[in-house]
């Protein structure tokens, strides 16, 4: 358990969470490297069977960043995200699986800095909680 | 119940309906059968009573896809209507082609409660009274409490008549005291995470995905489900638990702020697993968080279908 490096999976909104990435790349700061990647166009395109699929395949942590609300590419597709992912939420919690293998973050192609910081919270408190078991696949 | 059938007949006739969508008695004690009446003399043998425990607003959706242009008349409890007036808020019927026509629910049969009850002994023979239900079998007869045999869902209906309707017949019912609408939720929030998850892992493990829950369902209207989809197939078809959870949890989501907690995919259950926490837990979710309440309103949109500038996101870092 000690030496327990999370796998992460972070689907980042295109028009300003992978910016944001990008920018932490640019101005090379430094975070863990636990983390994949998917860009999707939008929050708004992750639908809770991706994050619940990502656990099943042994992930032990998911975060979904998208734009700031009001700042979104398409207008308002962060605004439905927002209520799909609290919906996600309270029945991921409700079912028993620990919540804070789930994480939203709103990160703008501006905050390189705040990413990385988003990064380094997301890793320690899947840390704290340990490998994933409850819905992964046995195979 | 001959006041029904009267009454229905004018309607019938008044309206000029194409179809009426109701129950029967069916073929099993304690279990009604849907109806399709296009003649009016078939209308005699419509009932209404605790064993009509299906979702009519399904057979009204399949009946519509099937031919659009027909004038629908539809026999529904509360949560029949409401499920009607949610799928018209979604579009998926027109107002002006249903007459809904009301009927006060006292509550329906959960036929796994029932099967407990008799110990899984075989009824032949029933009557149906004000409190109780007599059950008649091989070998034994049993009076039985109605409150012992209805459906959870029934217990802490909030909605048992028609919120909208074109003609009610009968005297409305009084609802469920509100404190009883969330009851089973917040007795499984006072336990821990590991004691719930030990609690659904024992429920859903009896599930033998047949997908009876879905098929009940007049909300999962689906061309494709998504546990039907092979590239790529999203969720494996087998038993294996985890499978089970997603395809549960899955469900449950799409239903938010959808479901109007009519309790069909519990009483189609062959296993008796509990639906009902899940998705009651996700209804009071939208309810609390969003305030909606899903098949009030035909014109207002569903909540996910819907945002506020200004909704709480205190989840998100």
């Amino acid at each position: 358990m000690e030496n327990f490096e999370p796998k992460i999976m972070t689907f980042l909104c295109n028009w300003c969470s992978y910016a944001g990435a990008d920018l932490a790349g640019v101005s090379r700061l430094q975070y863990p490297a636990n983390t994949r990647v998917i860009r999707v166009p939008c929050s708004g395109r992750v639908d809770p069977l991706f994050i619940l699929k990502c656990l099943q395949d042994g992930y032990d942590g998911v975060l979904v960043s998208g734009c700031h609300p009001g700042d979104c590419h398409y207008l308002s597709g962060n605004y439905f995200a927002r209520r799909k992912f609290a919906v996600l939420k309270a029945s991921l919690e409700f079912i028993g699986v620990e919540s804070e293998r789930v994480h939203f973050s709103w990160v703008s192609a501006g905050e390189g800095e705040k990413f990385s910081q988003v990064i380094s919270k997301v890793i320690e408190s899947v840390k704290k909680i340990g490998p994933a078991q409850k819905l992964v696949k046995k195979r | 119940m001959s006041n029904l059938q009267e009454k229905v007949k004018k309607i019938f006739s008044d309206e000029k309906l194409d179809l009426l969508i109701g129950f029967e008695k069916g073929t099993l004690p304690l279990r009604a059968a849907p109806s399709f009446v296009r003649k009016s003399e078939d209308l005699d043998k419509l009932i209404f009573d605790i064993t009509c425990q299906n979702n009519l607003a399904k057979h009204l959706l399949n009946e519509i896809k099937r031919n659009p242009d027909q004038k629908i008349g539809i026999i529904a409890k509360g949560c029949d209507a409401r499920a009607i007036i949610h799928l018209i808020s979604e579009k998926q019927l027109e107002r002006k082609k249903i007459i809904i026509i009301g009927v006060p629910c006292c509550g329906v049969i959960s036929p796994f409660k029932l099967k407990n009850v008799l110990n899984g002994r075989e009824v032949t023979d029933c009557t149906i009274n004000n409190e109780t239900v007599i059950c008649k079998g091989k070998d034994y007869e049993k009076e039985i409490s109605r409150t012992d045999i209805l459906s959870g869902y029934c217990l802490s209906c909030q909605y048992p008549n028609a919120p909208e309707y074109d003609y009610f017949i009968g005297e409305q019912t009084k609802p469920a005291p509100p404190e009883k609408q969330f009851e089973k939720v917040d007795e499984l929030e006072k336990m821990t995470p590991d004691e719930r998850w030990e609690y659904f892992k024992k429920e859903y493990s009896k599930c033998i995905r047949c997908n009876a829950c879905r098929n009940a369902c007049p909300m999962c209207f689906c061309d494709e489900c998504f546990i039907d989809r092979n590239k790529p197939r999203w969720v494996g078809k087998g038993n294996d638990i985890s499978d089970i959870m997603i395809y549960h949890i899955m469900r449950a989501i799409h239903l938010a702020g959808r479901c109007t907690s009519c309790g069909a995919c519990s009483r189609a259950c062959p296993m008796g697993i509990d639906i009902e926490a899940l998705n009651k837990r996700v209804t009071k979710e939208i309810k609390e968080r969003f305030g909606f309440t899903a098949g009030l309103d035909c014109e207002k949109n569903p909540a996910l279908a819907d945002y506020k500038t200004d909704d709480n996101d205190e989840f998100i870092m």
